[in-house]
């Protein structure tokens, strides 16, 4: 289990609405929980060295077309600001989560989302973030953030998301 | 297996000189596509120890319901008989059968040995021909087990009219689900064929998918993220121990399938974002690379003979079924028609490939010749997946999940003609089904 900065700890939650919080997600067993940060983690929105900035301002997740791994110009835009975000807060690690909507099978869209997740990280790479900071995970379609069934929500689950883990650098 | 018993089959004397001499008509031939259902009879078994009468009744119930629920039977109701059979050994009145139109009927007795031991005998009838069809069998087990000497009765049967092998004293792994959507907890489970006897192997605190029987059915494979990232994983049924397979950090593996020899298991390992099919030596824990290419190749499934694997791969821009050599080398692709397929599931008589299919919106399931020749889908609906064979590549079982924030999925199966579609009656939502081999 990876330790709290207490620096964060000591800071107070800031309300985020449930749609842009994705630490503690995922409950015992997934690495959202196993090294995220959870409630009381996240540090102040207005300090722009918290996991509350990074979610809310910098932007931690981007969105894929149907069946794609390419990155939008919209993506790279987030993912620069991210890239800029971990390089000037090298404290954290982060674990890059891919995956998918419901319309394809189950197997597969752990491959998609393998793929979606790996074209994250290697755009951080390539913006300078240190590789030994990165991890990638995939969901598969396993964990929707939307529950509808029609594009408005699926459009929101085709997600790469980074999902910041404090302490220990590499 | 837990439940798994030993039965002891006994050739009830005085028959096997009859059923030798017996040629009779009573035959479905279940090649045909659609068949009016056999008109059978399921006479009360006799309880004929004062213990005995609950086994029964409850075993005459399962075996009716096991051979109407394949489509093939339709059970005459008991309140249209004319006789009572109140004696195992009685001659059997074929007159009164004939009259309802029973064209088969089933007569059985049980007992409760002095040791506790249930003893369950049957006789199978030809009505119109007047002569039993196949000798007297009688089998012994503990009372315990009584669903799985009915499905054993069953699987005689359906295999004397059908002249194929049965299916029903088999099970079947899959995945429990409970829940919202946008957090459902997955936990492994093992049922009966018909969905009782549920029993779990896991617990909800990681996610798991896709489980697969041994070829034997004492050990499961399936990917769990327990390690908090998709990893392959094995467990002994009996035991509930599991263990991690080709354990490694940088890498994601799932998709996990045995080789029918049950050493071998390929599966999926996706590294950098490239998911390829690998090959692992179960006894000396050597890894071999099956597949190549910078493409998703997924969902690996062998031929009952071992030699060639199928898989889905969207080399071609989009996913698509190929067939390889179990060693690897170059795939031949057998899926052309409109759409995508994915999920590709070798049949155990090695004659069909069973997959799944999306074409403008919907999911079927459907089955292709081994050459993608001669493609029939089965079902339709929103979202319809991941086909698992019965034990006689007579049945198909598969997820079929509903639409919309309260959508959930729920296990259903399929005659491979396309007729008799049901929903498999278990306690909350189940996907990802796996049936094993018919048991020992």
């Amino acid at each position: 289990m990876i330790h709290l900065r207490k620096a964060l700890l000591l800071t107070a939650i800031v309300a985020l609405g449930a749609c842009s919080t994705n630490a503690g997600r995922f409950g015992a067993g997934g690495p959202g929980a196993g090294g995220s940060l959870g409630a009381g983690g996240l540090g102040s929105i207005s300090d722009p060295t918290s996991v509350a900035y990074f979610q809310a301002t910098v932007g931690d997740r981007v969105l894929f077309e149907v069946d794609q791994a390419t990155l939008t110009s919209t993506a790279q835009a987030t993912l620069s600001e991210q890239a800029l975000f971990l390089m000037s807060n090298g404290e954290y690690t982060a674990i890059i989560e891919g995956h998918a909507d419901e319309r394809g099978t189950r197997e597969y869209n752990l491959a998609l989302g393998a793929r979606r997740a790996s074209a994250v990280q290697d755009y951080l790479v390539s913006q300078g973030v240190a590789p030994n900071r990165l991890r990638t995970v995939t969901y598969g379609k396993e964990r929707p953030l939307e529950v509808c069934s029609d594009e408005a929500c699926y459009s929101q689950n085709r997600r790469g998301v980074t999902v910041l883990t404090a302490g220990l650098g590499s | 297996m837990t439940k798994l018993r030993n039965f002891l089959i006994v050739v009830l004397a005085g028959f096997a000189a009859m059923a030798q001499a017996q040629q009779g008509p009573l035959r479905i031939e279940i090649t045909e596509g659609v068949i009016e259902p056999l008109p059978f009879a399921v006479s009360s078994f006799v309880a004929e120890t004062p213990g005995a009468s609950t086994y029964a009744g409850t075993i005459t119930r399962v075996i009716g319901q096991n051979l109407a629920g394949t489509g093939l039977f339709r059970e005459i109701p008991r309140d249209a008989f004319i006789s009572r059979v109140t004696n195992f050994d009685s001659p059997v009145q074929y007159a009164d059968w004939k009259a309802i139109n029973a064209q088969a009927l089933i007569t059985g007795s049980v007992n409760v040995a002095s040791d506790g031991r249930l003893i369950v005998k049957f006789r199978l009838f030809d009505v119109f021909s007047e002569a039993p069809l196949g000798e007297g069998l009688q089998f012994v087990g503990e009372p315990d087990g009584w669903r799985r000497m009915a499905h054993k009765v069953s699987d005689q049967v359906y295999s004397r009219i059908t002249g194929e092998a049965g299916y029903f004293d088999s099970r079947v792994v899959f995945v429990s689900e409970t829940g919202p959507k946008n957090d459902r907890r997955k936990r492994l489970a093992v049922m009966d064929y018909d969905g009782a006897n549920i029993q779990f192997l896991t617990d909800a605190s990681s996610i798991v998918l896709a489980p697969r029987f041994s070829p034997r059915g004492d050990r499961v494979l399936y990917t769990s993220y327990e390690t908090g990232f998709p990893q392959v994983f094995e467990l002994d049924v009996a035991t509930v121990q599991r263990r991690q397979l080709d354990v490694q950090t940088e890498a994601m593996t799932f998709a996990p399938r045995y080789a029918p020899d049950g050493l071998t298991v390929v599966y999926s390992l996706a590294q950098r974002g490239n998911t390829d099919i690998y090959a692992l030596n179960l006894r000396n824990g050597q890894r071999t690379r099956l597949t190549s290419a910078p493409s998703i190749e997924t969902a690996p499934s062998f031929s009952p003979d071992g030699t060639q694997i199928v898989f889905e791969s969207d080399r071609s821009g989009s996913q698509q079924l190929y067939v390889m050599s179990a060693r690897g080398g170059e795939p031949r692709r057998i899926s052309f028609g409109p759409g995508r397929y994915g999920t590709p599931v070798w049949s155990p008589r090695g004659d069909l490939i069973a997959f799944t299919k999306q074409n403008e919106g919907r999911f079927h399931i459907g089955v292709m010749r081994t050459d993608g020749s001669e493609e029939r889908l089965l079902t339709a609906s929103f979202l319809d997946e991941g086909p698992t064979w019965s034990p006689n590549g007579r049945v198909i079982m598969f997820t079929r999940e509903t639409a919309g924030a309260t959508g959930a999925p729920a296990l259903f199966s399929v005659d491979i003609s396309g007729r008799n579609l049901r929903r498999v009656p278990i306690d909350g939502a189940g996907s990802d089904p796996a049936w094993s081999p018919l048991l020992p």
